[in-house]
């Protein structure tokens, strides 16, 4: 009963969508009041209805209900209730739902939170918004519906993929719909925009939430993904290039590129066709990223089921938003006429670097992410693009970023002095350059990616630094500490993000060049080194765990004769899907993690061990956090909660 | 047989790749064919390299290629040694030559049209502006006023 209530109200949310996307549109145009007031409840509605759907299907989930083919398919009664509830959205059908669940809640949002949009840009915001939703929801309904029965309900379930039993995947996936997604909004901003005619400071102080709000989520679901891959796959590898992480990479790049041309839109009235663009574009990624995640047209590990119907779908709807989009783009984006002129050397063109360093990278994402296709399709090649093309081809734009970002961070607008710029970073420079020896010095082998990881990460960090700094102005200490104290949010946001990436730069670097691996067979209560570490095989035990057996194995590291740690890296074999999982152990702390793995019993006796020193891991996801905590200060600064602020004044001015 | 190839490179996924008992006496020879197998993609599977993947092809290629380091070939001669018999297909990170060029050339080209587009741009404006401020004649008088 339940479960058809959810369907029916999936069905009622499509017809809602329909009406959200003809009537408010049809009354901007014909500057009909009543029509566009249907906007706001209709987008309030859809939301109500694929929420109360979402709970429908996370409620057959819970209960276990095998009437439904997709329960069947994805849980089994003995899975912890985390994961039952992660199952929901652990397959195609239901992702979807909750994608479309995401969307319309960002269209309910920009109803509680646009009170101070005009009319007419609200309306078409909403109404563009509730196309995106129409064409998922038909999508839904027509190929992958969640809510079909089975006539002869089994006893029990096929099981969850037991790789995705693990609480770090089980919320990586909602945070990076919720910033894909939530680049519809940016979207929807940017057609309504193009539909006005008009985009002012004030369209890009509006827009710029939204792309904020998503590019946070999509960093901590792609930070999420990353530190899961890193412990649960067991070769400590953190990042393979594989096209289902580009696809969450290219609209995060192009996310970031859109951040910071809008603030040039908002500050400056300038580069106002280009953040048009960049938005559609920003959106466009993450129907591509979609696109190949469900269409199997390009085959990756992770990739869900792969159904041609679907693909051919989903193309469908790529090629007529971005089509439209574009098409409109052509015919409109001269009207936006660009206001501030900006001299060669001034903060605009720092962000035009920016941008630029941005877009061009996530091309190279993209081509390479497409080139075996493309390959195969025109020029008859069977090949592979992977990690050493990307390693190879993408890094080089990082670096001039890196290079690039504190000089264009502290240049002023409109019209600068390079020199006048510099002279306060000669000290963020003499410790870049000190920490790129210190690390030449300490360092084993004869690298150049660790010197170089370490310079860059230290000029990006305290060249940020130097950037709070100078907001502080001169004067006592007291006076500055003062100041510090009512900096903007903003301000401190941007410090945040900034040496977030550089922090991030830095310990990938570190990682890739001072990773130590070793490889052994190891008898029972054998030691071994592992760089200055010993190593124990104290025991291997049998375990049973809730929906799995376990050969756990009890290793203990040690240093000059004190004990470090004890570790239990484990092999899983989960009986339901007869499929095994390695659950390395790894010992965390702030410079190094010492990662173990077990592996499979040798016939001369023994086990299989790899063992790990990977210098400076957590830093990866430190500094991703430290950017998407940078994103949330930003989000909270004042100017956008005085626009917030507008609109309970309107409120209360029309009582 | 896709779906048995699929189930067998996913299921392997996890388990290990590289064994202790394929690797080389000699470190610096070892080092030598991980780096080496780290480029090289395993024929049959999602796009692991024959290092990380743990199925029978895979294997025999890192003996393979451990085989040919032991005779003395060098990297490139490795390298080509599993290209001539299992193609391109191999490599990870595709040569840069011939149509693949397209594919190594796409960001810089992009980097130099679209740098040079802005330049151009950001010029047009300016030189646009300028005219649309104040003439010389106009600039003459406003100083005069402000003079006085």
């Amino acid at each position: 009963m339940i479960v058809e209530f959810g369907h029916f109200t999936l069905i009622l949310a499509f017809m809602v969508a329909l009406v959200q996307t003809v009537l408010p549109l049809w009354g901007a145009h014909k500057r009909d009041a009543r029509l566009m007031a249907v906007a706001d409840p209709a987008a309030v509605i859809q939301f109500l209805l694929i929420a109360a759907s979402f709970a429908a299907l996370t409620y057959a989930f819970v209960t276990s209900d095998f009437s439904l083919k997709l329960v069947v398919a994805n849980s089994h009664t003995d899975k912890p209730m985390l994961y039952k509830v992660a199952g929901v959205w652990g397959n195609h059908e239901g992702s979807l739902l909750l994608w479309v669940l995401a969307l319309s809640g960002f269209g309910a949002c920009a109803v509680w939170f646009g009170g101070n949009l005009p009319a007419t840009l609200k309306a078409r915001v909403l109404g563009v918004q509730g196309s995106i939703g129409l064409a998922f929801l038909a999508f839904m309904l027509l190929t992958s519906n969640p809510f079909l029965r089975l006539a002869n309900p089994p006893m029990n379930g096929g099981d969850l993929n037991p790789l995705l039993q693990d609480p770090g995947l089980a919320f990586h996936p909602p945070f990076l719909y919720l910033g894909y997604v939530g680049l519809s909004m940016s979207f929807s901003f940017a057609i309504a925009a193009l539909l006005e005619g008009r985009v002012d400071a004030a369209w890009g102080r509006w827009v710029r939430p939204w792309t904020l709000a998503a590019w946070i989520f999509l960093t901590i679901g792609i930070a999420l993904g990353s530190w899961w891959a890193y412990y649960e796959l067991g070769w400590g590898g953190f990042w393979f290039w594989d096209p289902v992480e580009n696809a969450s990479f290219m609209p995060w790049l192009i996310a970031a590129a859109l951040l910071h041309s809008a603030i040039v839109v908002e500050k400056r009235e300038s580069l106002k066709a280009w953040t048009i663009l960049l938005a559609i574009l920003a959106f466009g990624f993450s129907l591509t990223g979609t696109f190949i995640v469900r269409s199997g047209v390009i085959t990756s590990v992770h990739a869900f089921a792969n159904d041609p119907a679907r693909g051919v779908f989903i193309l469908m709807i790529l090629a007529f938003f971005m089509g439209g989009a574009l098409t409109l783009f052509a015919f409109r984006a001269n009207v936006l006429e660009a206001r501030g002129v900006f001299s060669l050397i001034s903060r605009e063109t720092a962000l035009v670097t920016n941008n630029l360093l941005l877009a061009v990278s996530a091309l190279v994402v993209f081509v390479g992410t497409i080139w075996p296709l493309v390959a195969e399709l025109v020029f008859a090649r069977k090949l592979s693009v992977g990690a050493p093309f990307f390693d190879a081809a993408f890094s080089p734009f990082m670096v001039i970023l890196a290079i690039v970002l504190p000089v264009g961070a502290m240049l002023p607008w409109k019209r600068a002095e390079i020199r006048r710029t510099l002279r306060p970073l000669r000290g963020a420079l003499a410790l870049a350059v000190a920490a790129g020896l210190l690390a030449y010095a300490l360092q084993t082998g004869k690298s150049t990616l660790g010197p170089i990881g370490a310079a860059l990460g230290a000029w990006v960090v305290f060249g940020a630094l130097v950037d709070l700094g100078q907001r502080l102005g001169r004067g006592g200490l007291a006076e500055r500490m003062a100041r510090l104290a009512r900096l903007p949010r903003a301000d401190w946001g941007k410090a945040m993000a900034h040496s977030g990436l550089g922090i991030t730069l830095f310990a990938v670097a570190a990682m890739n060049a001072w990773s130590i691996e070793d490889i052994r067979v190891v008898k029972l209560g054998e030691s071994f080194a592992l760089g200055p570490y010993e190593v124990t095989l104290q025991a291997v035990n049998e375990v049973e765990g809730p929906n799995y057996s376990s050969t756990m194995a009890d290793m203990l590291i040690s240093l000059n004769g004190a004990e470090v740690a004890l570790l239990h890296p484990e092999k899983r074999v989960y009986p339901v899907q007869a499929m095994p999982t390695t659950e390395a152990a790894i010992d965390q702390g702030l410079f190094r993690d010492l990662y173990l793995v077990i592996g499979d019993p040798q016939d001369a006796g023994g086990y299989a061990v790899r063992g790990y020193i990977k210098p400076f891991a957590d830093w990866i996801w430190g500094g991703a956090l430290l950017m998407a905590l940078g994103g949330m200060f930003s989000l909270s600064d004042r100017r956008f909660r005085a626009a917030a602020g507008a609109r309970r004044t309107v409120a209360v001015a029309a009582e | 047989m896709r779906a048995l190839i699929l189930a067998v490179c996913l299921f392997a996924a996890p388990a290990f790749a590289v064994q202790p008992g394929e690797m080389l006496a000699d470190p610096g020879l070892e080092a030598r064919a991980r780096a080496i197998s780290a480029n090289l993609r395993c024929p049959v599977c999602q796009g692991e390299s024959i290092d990380d993947s743990n199925a029978p092809i895979s294997r025999d290629l890192r003996l393979a290629v451990r085989e040919r380091l032991l005779e003395g070939d060098s990297d490139a001669e490795v390298v080509d040694y599993v290209v001539a018999r299992f193609g391109e297909f191999v490599l990870f990170k595709p040569r840069a030559e011939g149509s693949s060029l397209i594919l190594w050339l796409a960001g810089p080209a992009m980097l130099l049209l679209g740098g040079g587009i802005a330049f151009a741009t950001s010029r047009r404006r300016a030189h646009a502006a300028e005219a649309e401020s104040l003439s010389e004649a106009d600039k003459t008088r406003l100083a005069d006023l402000l003079d006085k």
